[in-house]
């Protein structure tokens, strides 16, 4: 006995093209749902105001410096003609350039390894019902809400080299014999700016991980309780997985936001001392703003840019096939 | 599993806790609360101690005698309420319309029958982690054409469009959690996809789409490097590029800064603590269960 597809037409509503149906097929069934089912001038017309925000201001000044990346463009003199490839010689060339490339990688990793793993453990904690939650919640947005400016200024009196809480207390509890300098000597700069990016991000972090975790029912977790499962392994056998897209998506967020840091080094430290915190972003606005090289400081973001690309990639496929895996 | 797991009906579901892991939930959260709060309770002391007190050689972590003239410094001398006028006309404009045009591309994108999805959403993606440093000498050039250099304008739309790619990732994760149960009843009784996004998306999807506007509105009030580059006049410039201006020539104004941070941090703890139960409270698990 043959069984007929059951509602097919409102399983698929939301299930990708499926490879097997040939392209012809699938778009004039598209065209006729929108058509007669909708009888709208498309979805896409609830697209068009994000994506032209997003491709007048991004996309378009993107491409502009692309352009600008290959000229000796600057606001100081009338120079502005095509010459090639020579911004990016220059640029490759330049050991400037590689000494921030290596404090970006550097202040992105350490950062965002420690972001997330703390950050899941402040969501953790914060999805258990206890009394004062909403306090500790609340207390736990205030990094969150305070300006990066106001985080570097902050943690540059905290971490001051003469009358600095932190070297106060490092000295009360015996930890060190004298005050250290902390973001004015070139070894220990980098860490402080780690430090103060923890500080300031975790929240959020943790924040998007709670969202992550209460969207996967209790009774799942309950469940597994019942089958004798100790919170230990609820966690990696029933949380975690579950919890992984979210999980991926915030560190993905945060990987890229780290990579183009600039408010805590460019109040904090300025890039030095000796240059020992100079990161892309700094050292691409200097450039730009400061010795007003337009064409160097394109190239310069151009380079970034493409990085940020591969990053993302990355990140991108495996959450598309994880997507396209899960809602079958 | 382990083998020698068995079912234990008498084990009560409602608090599978031991009195161990109270105690340790409550010790972690405890750390959060000094974690989170004590290097903005020391600002806060600092704020409000003499300029003399801080240098001392022993820091003092209560602010005895207690004085305000750094407030008073701020405002009078700093002009420092203007900074904060301009950047609530331009996190709250640049918010507002984030929230909208935002999340009705997120509906869009998670419930509607749109055949590139995954493309856009690709895309949107792939925008979001442009280095703003990559798009701000354009941006500059262009703006200085249009003559838009030191207004509002420039910084509502750059905050616009800088926000977008969050509000919509974040938003059509939120909606794809909604059942589409909902969706289909709605639509066999006639309505419409933007009647079914503002009577039943919208309600359910509050919380999350709070939380959101939330986090964008802090961090397009937050955002420096734009802010720093497009303005150079106190009428347009907002509260990070005045705080960062604060160091003098010869010496940092700790207790100024203090003060400033203080002031520009309230507002957003207020709003953090109105919207807290909205952001708890689960709606969703309230419409349908399962």
């Amino acid at each position: 006995m043959k069984v007929m597809p059951y509602k097919t037409s409102l399983r698929e509503q939301n299930t990708p093209v499926q490879p097997e149906y040939s392209a012809i097929a699938a778009i004039a069934r598209k065209c006729r749902r929108i058509f007669e089912r909708w009888r709208l001038p498309g979805a896409w017309m609830l697209l068009v105001p994000a994506l032209g925000a997003i491709g007048a201001v991004s996309v378009y000044p993107v491409l502009l410096g692309l352009w600008l990346s290959f000229r000796n463009t600057t606001l100081s003199s009338p120079d502005d003609a095509f010459i090639g490839i020579s911004n990016y010689q220059q640029l490759f060339a330049d050991g400037q350039f590689w000494n921030a490339w290596g404090h970006t990688i550097e202040f992105t990793g350490a950062s965002t390894l420690l972001e997330t793993i703390i950050g899941l453990g402040m969501a953790l904690v914060l999805t258990e019902r206890f009394l004062g939650r909403g306090i500790v919640r609340a207390a736990m947005l205030i990094p969150w809400a305070i300006p990066t400016v106001v985080t570097s200024k902050m943690f540059g009196w905290l971490f001051d080299g003469q009358h600095g809480l932190v070297n106060y207390l490092a000295r009360f509890f015996g930890l060190i014999h004298t005050n250290i300098n902390w973001y004015g000597s070139p070894e220990f700069a980098l860490p402080t700016i780690v430090m103060a990016d923890v500080w300031k991000t975790t929240p959020f972090m943790a924040l998007l991980l709670l969202a992550g975790l209460q969207t996967i029912p209790r009774s799942l977790t309950e469940a597994a309780s019942i089958d004798g499962a100790n919170p230990w392994q609820q966690f990696w056998m029933v949380r975690f997985p579950l919890l992984a897209p979210s999980l991926l998506i915030a560190a993905m967020f945060r990987a890229l936001d780290a990579f183009r840091i600039f408010d805590l080094v460019y109040v904090l430290t300025g890039g030095g001392p000796a240059d020992s915190t100079e990161v892309l972003s700094t050292l691409t606005y200097k450039n730009l703003f400061s010795a007003l090289q337009f064409g160097y400081g394109s190239a310069l973001s151009t380079i970034m840019f493409l990085t940020e690309i591969i990053i993302a990639v990355g990140f991108g496929v495996f959450l598309l096939k994880r997507f396209r895996e899960v809602k079958l | 599993m382990s083998a020698s797991s068995v079912v234990r009906p008498t084990r009560r579901i409602a608090r599978p806790a031991i009195p161990i892991s109270r105690v340790l939930i409550y010790f972690c959260s405890l750390l959060i609360v000094i974690w989170s709060v004590g290097p903005f309770l020391w600002q806060l002391s600092t704020s409000l101690q003499l300029d003399r007190d801080l240098i001392g050689d022993q820091p003092k972590l209560l602010p005895i005698p207690i004085c305000f003239d750094h407030f008073v410094n701020i405002f009078v001398a700093k002009s420092f309420h203007r900074y904060i006028f301009n950047s609530l006309v331009v996190a709250g404009i640049s918010t507002l319309l984030c929230l909208v045009i935002g999340a009705v591309a997120a509906y869009a994108l998670a419930r509607l029958d749109i055949s590139g999805r995954f493309g856009v959403l690709g895309f949107v993606l792939a925008v979001s982690m442009f280095p703003q440093i990559a798009v701000v000498a354009p941006l500059y050039v262009l703006a200085s054409n249009l003559g838009w250099l030191d207004t509002y304008r420039v910084l509502i739309v750059v905050y616009l469009a800088l926000g977008l790619p969050f509000v919509i990732w974040v938003l059509f994760g939120h909606f794809r959690t909604i059942p589409t149960t909902l969706d289909e009843a709605a639509r066999l009784d006639g309505a419409r996809p933007l009647t079914i996004f503002f009577r039943i998306i919208v309600p359910i999807a509050l919380p999350g789409i709070v939380t959101t506007g939330l986090l964008s509105f802090i961090a397009a009030w937050n955002e420096f490097m734009f802010a720093l580059a497009f303005t150079s006049d106190i009428d347009r410039q907002t509260v990070p590029v005045g705080i960062a201006n604060f160091t003098d020539l010869h010496y940092v104004p700790w207790g100024d800064i203090a003060a400033a941070s203080v002031v520009v941090t309230f507002p957003l703890v207020a709003l953090v603590l109105i919207f807290q139960r909205k952001i708890i409270s689960g709606i969703t698990g309230g419409a349908v269960k399962e």
